[in-house]
């Protein structure tokens, strides 16, 4: 989803601006907090209308039908009291969003604890898996641009494109699928599921083994993920390879090496970073995806216990922390576009002096 | 080139076309039970080999894809409609419609498209509906983002500024002379926006919030198979996926295609 990073660029080109007229960083952290609590005030009323609108009745998924029959009308009204069946939308909002205010994201009603305690265990084991995927792809995704754009047409350019094509049609979940039966069933390399050995407490798991359980979910991530940002990258590589300085470094005689290494690759990372920071919420959705094949205990299999549960705290926590997740990439894409770039710097020292 | 482009076109339209029509007709058959023909491997006789209760695979998948293409062009068309409205409104109606339509597509991109398609889908009750309505109304921003800047100029343009003088209404400006214009693009990124629709629906079918288990959708067929993977049985997963990738590119294809044919800086190349 190309657009979608270059939407953000322009966003980003757009606070810049901004922050010359206002002129100072603290103006620009102030806006952005701002901006932050906006977002997240109408994800949350946003989030929370869509599941008080939902017609599933919590009772009958996690209850039973048949064993509803069997219940007291009392037993029955004490679980319609703590599945917050019956009491109205708005009183419901109120409390949770009075909570939120408090730093309480209320309690998860399937695990019985503290949501963000539950988002906080989850979080640890699904950041495994999403930042090695995340830097797979990113260092993946910028070499095998390089590659194809060096030469238009050539070889590799031709068979890297055809790849990215590929795996941009190809569902993450799928490629999991794949990869688990290549590697987990046919080869017994790698483990089926879970986030550490059967039989081990997740707290005396060493780093080993949890990097061994992460290897494929993030690889099935990692692999899906590179395309977008080796597409970007290859026609950046593209239109540098036909720039000017480089005919002047080329006559010079300066070496293909220092030509890709010194010259090409400066440029074609800021981009990439950008792109790549930009690309988070991406990685989050992928993330679940890949978690469910894994039986992965991490933030997404979370979500989609809580989704299929109505498990509506634990639901709306993960929505909450997630859009953060997602704002913050957008953020540090923003403020690197800055740092990395001397002309942008430069444009926001001048800026800071008006 | 132009006859390439158009051949290509046309030949991924009747593939696609092919399979659903072809899945349509094989719905029935699909579901057929045999337990003397059970967990067979790919054969001639079936191509795609058969599951645990002896139905033939590669009509499951094809019913799948029908369903799949079907539901594809339903959700699109609702988005890429979504768009064109928002689009226009935004450029239209003034600064505060821009400034709404600009926090729309903030809020909906502010949270990851996954955790979003569950939302709604369990706002709807999961369910075909519920998938139906989280795709048509997330695939919308940049679409809308893209007619938006386009009816913004034409806008500018004289003769929209004297229909405006003479009193037209936003409504009829918008139906004269924006639609026409508009068209092409909504088209084009109608047919872009299949590939996304269906890989989602698949995936949000694939995670249980989506088509019900009985229908012979892609997503169910996959997460069928993941109970029986441990004993070997790959072609469920395997055949099913290639075909629902092979889908997907096509649809690209054929956006690309479409694409190639109606932007005028293509035209010669």
């Amino acid at each position: 989803m190309g657009n979608t990073a270059g939407m953000r660029d322009m966003a980003g080109m757009r606070e810049t601006a901004a922050e010359r007229r206002n002129g100072s960083w603290i103006f620009w952290l102030g806006g952005r907090l701002a901006r932050l609590a906006a977002l997240l005030i109408a994800v949350s009323a946003a989030a929370f209308f869509l599941v008080s609108l939902s017609p599933v009745d919590p009772l009958a998924v996690n209850v039973g039908q048949a064993a509803l029959g069997s219940l007291t009308q009392e037993q029955i009204e004490r679980l319609n009291e703590y599945w917050g069946v019956g009491i109205p939308a708005g009183r419901r909002f109120l409390a949770w969003f009075g909570g939120i205010l408090r730093g309480d994201l209320g309690l998860s009603l399937l695990y019985r604890r503290p949501v963000l305690e539950i988002i906080g265990e989850k979080a640890v084991n699904s950041a495994f898996v999403m930042a090695f995927a995340w830097i797979f792809s990113g260092a993946a995704g910028v070499a095998l641009g390089m590659a194809a754009g060096a030469r238009r047409g050539s070889l590799w350019d031709r068979a890297i494109t055809a790849y990215c094509m590929v795996i941009s049609g190809t569902p993450a979940f799928w490629l999991a699928l794949v990869l688990l039966l290549l590697f987990a069933v046919q080869l017994p390399l790698f483990p089926v599921g879970f986030s550490v050995s059967v039989g081990v407490e997740a707290s005396q798991a060493g780093l080993a083994d949890r990097l061994w359980h992460a290897a494929l979910p993030a690889l099935a991530l990692g692999l899906t993920g590179v395309s977008n940002i080796a597409m970007h990258t290859r026609s950046k590589m593209l239109e540098i390879m036909e720039s000017d300085f480089i005919a002047y470094a080329r006559s010079r005689g300066e070496t293909k090496k220092r030509l890709l290494f010194g010259h090409a690759l400066r440029n074609v990372l800021l981009p990439a970073v950008t792109l790549q920071f930009a690309s988070i919420s991406e990685i989050f959705g992928g993330s679940v995806l890949v978690e469910q094949v894994f039986s992965y205990p991490g933030l997404g299999q979370a979500a989609i216990t809580a989704g299929l549960g109505s498990d509506v705290p634990l639901l709306l926590g993960i929505t909450l922390i997630s859009a953060i997740f997602v704002f913050a990439g957008n953020t540090a894409a923003d403020l690197l576009y800055g740092i990395l770039d001397p002309r942008i710097r430069r444009e926001r020292r001048k800026g800071a002096l008006l | 080139m132009r006859e390439k482009t158009l051949a290509l076109l046309l030949l991924s339209l009747g593939l696609l076309l092919g399979a659903a029509f072809l899945g349509a007709l094989w719905e029935e058959e699909a579901a057929v039970v045999d337990f003397t023909r059970k967990n067979l491997p790919p054969c001639r006789e079936f191509l795609f080999g058969t599951d645990w209760l002896g139905r033939d695979m590669l009509k499951r998948t094809a019913a799948g894809l029908s369903l799949s293409i079907r539901l594809g062009l339903l959700t699109a068309f609702a988005g890429a409609v979504i768009a064109l409205a928002l689009g226009m409104a935004a450029a239209l109606l003034g600064a505060w419609a821009d400034r709404l339509v600009a926090g729309l597509t903030d809020l909906i991109m502010g949270i990851p498209h996954m955790l979003l398609l569950i939302l709604i889908s369990y706002a709807a009750g999961k369910g075909a509906a519920g998938v139906a309505a989280g795709i048509a109304l997330t695939h919308w921003p940049p679409l809308a983002r893209l007619l938006r800047a386009e009816a913004a100029q034409i806008r500018t343009s004289p003769y929209v500024k004297i229909s405006e003088k003479l009193g037209k209404s936003p409504v009829w400006i918008a139906r004269e002379h924006l639609l026409p214009q508009l068209l092409p693009q909504f088209l084009t990124g109608l047919v872009m926006m299949f590939p996304h629709a269906i890989l989602h629906e698949a995936s949000v079918t694939f995670l249980g919030f989506g088509l019900p288990a009985e229908t012979p959708a892609i997503g169910v067929i996959l997460s069928e198979s993941m109970s029986y993977l441990m004993t070997g049985k790959w072609w469920l997963a395997v055949l099913p996926g290639i075909a629902l990738v092979v889908a997907v590119l096509l649809f690209e294809a054929l956006g690309q295609c479409l694409l190639r044919l109606t932007d005028p800086k293509g035209a010669h190349a």
